[in-house]
């Protein structure tokens, strides 16, 4: 039951400087700890999350198995045109999640 | 010598007896309650104002997904019989822990959720702390968002609050210590390095960045009871519901902020 909060603002000016939240439900199992009988847990972790702005790829972050659960991922774009948002989280497991929002540029 | 020293024995023992029976002595007057999220920078705060960035949001809309979904031989959801949980559950977790007349005893909010599942729904209760649980119970305690905590006042459930007071105040563990020795008389401390807190229990349940997850009471209650190496009550215990009862009797008239972030 994964699930993502996203925050895009609904509406900015052309050129203005907007920010992005993206935060993703996930365990982030490190595959670093035991169980009480020693057996290894295996990894289980986002490796890989890009967000597109009407096709184009604006970032990409690699993650890794230091990162905490449930990634909260926050950057800032420039508001060009009116479009879409797409986000994509990709990790072990074949984990795979996308989520997306609009914005209007005026 | 050694005369010295058992006089000195003597001395030490007494000076504990003192401390032991000042226990208690010092709750906290009204006007100077805080909530758990007065204590924490305001980094932490932070994630907790915006929705967001609150990781217990992920389980509020969990809890949305399983309120509409039918289930259990009744073939029923939670919507068939309360509606919106916006509405129908509105400050409803601010009166939890609440008396069962049938059990005859107070059940808290995971497990009346439970009652429900089993009586109702007609399906398997669900277990402490497994997601599902904790995403039902976290969207109905959302919509106490704000309101005054109000457990407690049922007169039924006086016996009750008192047990748990009697628990609250009891030392107990190796290292000998009650609640009340932080949460009544060192709350304005810190204890390695963290903000000891006076305990009261506004945002549950809520998403603790050590855990990195959500958690009930309960599991925070158990954690401090292992922390002064005591046994802890099994979840569901009538102890530790009776605890619940006394830490939000003790916390009334605060306002909830459920999910809430906690260091």
């Amino acid at each position: 039951m994964a699930s993502a909060l996203i925050n895009v603002p609904k509406k900015a000016k052309r050129g203005e400087i907007i920010e992005i939240k993206t935060l993703m439900s996930h365990i982030m199992e490190t595959g670093y700890r035991r169980t009480a009988s020693g057996e290894i847990i295996p990894r289980d972790i986002i490796t890989s999350f890009a967000c597109r702005y009407n096709g184009v790829e604006i970032f990409r972050a690699d993650l890794f198995p230091a990162i905490a659960a449930n990634p909260f991922m926050t950057f800032f774009t420039v508001a060009t045109e009116s479009g879409k948002f797409d986000f994509e989280w990709i990790g072990d497991r074949g984990f795979s999640e996308t989520a997306s929002a609009s914005i209007l540029v005026e | 010598m050694r005369f010295a020293r058992v006089i000195a024995v003597a001395a030490l023992l007494i000076g504990a007896g003192i401390a032991v029976s000042s226990l208690s002595a010092n709750e906290i007057p009204q006007g100077e309650r805080r909530s758990g999220y007065d204590f924490m920078t305001p980094d932490t705060q932070a994630i907790q104002n915006d929705d967001t960035a609150n990781p217990g949001m992920l389980w509020v809309l969990d809890g949305e997904a399983l309120w509409k979904s039918k289930t259990g031989a009744a073939g029923r959801s939670c919507a068939d019989c309360h509606e919106d949980a916006r509405a129908g559950m509105k400050g409803v977790a601010a009166r939890y822990p609440a008396f069962d007349k049938t059990l005859g005893r107070p059940v808290n909010l995971e497990q009346r959720i439970n009652l429900c599942r089993v009586q109702h729904q007609q399906t398997t209760a669900l277990a402490y702390e497994s997601r599902d649980l904790l995403a039902l119970t976290a969207l109905v305690a959302q919509q106490s968002r704000g309101d005054a905590i109000e457990a407690g006042a049922d007169p039924q459930l006086e016996p009750f609050v008192a047990k748990g007071r009697e628990l609250f105040m009891r030392r107990q563990g190796q290292l000998n210590l009650g609640c009340a020795n932080c949460h009544d008389d060192n709350w304005d401390k810190r204890l390695a390095g963290s903000a000891i807190t006076q305990g009261h229990p506004t945002g549950y349940p809520l998403y603790r960045l050590e855990w990195q997850s959500l958690g009930s009471l309960q599991r925070r209650m158990r954690a401090c009871m292992t922390g002064v190496r005591a046994q802890a009550y099994d979840y569901g215990a009538p102890e530790l519901v009776e605890l619940e009862l006394y830490l939000m009797s003790r916390a009334q008239g605060m306002p909830m902020d459920s999910p809430a972030v906690r260091p």
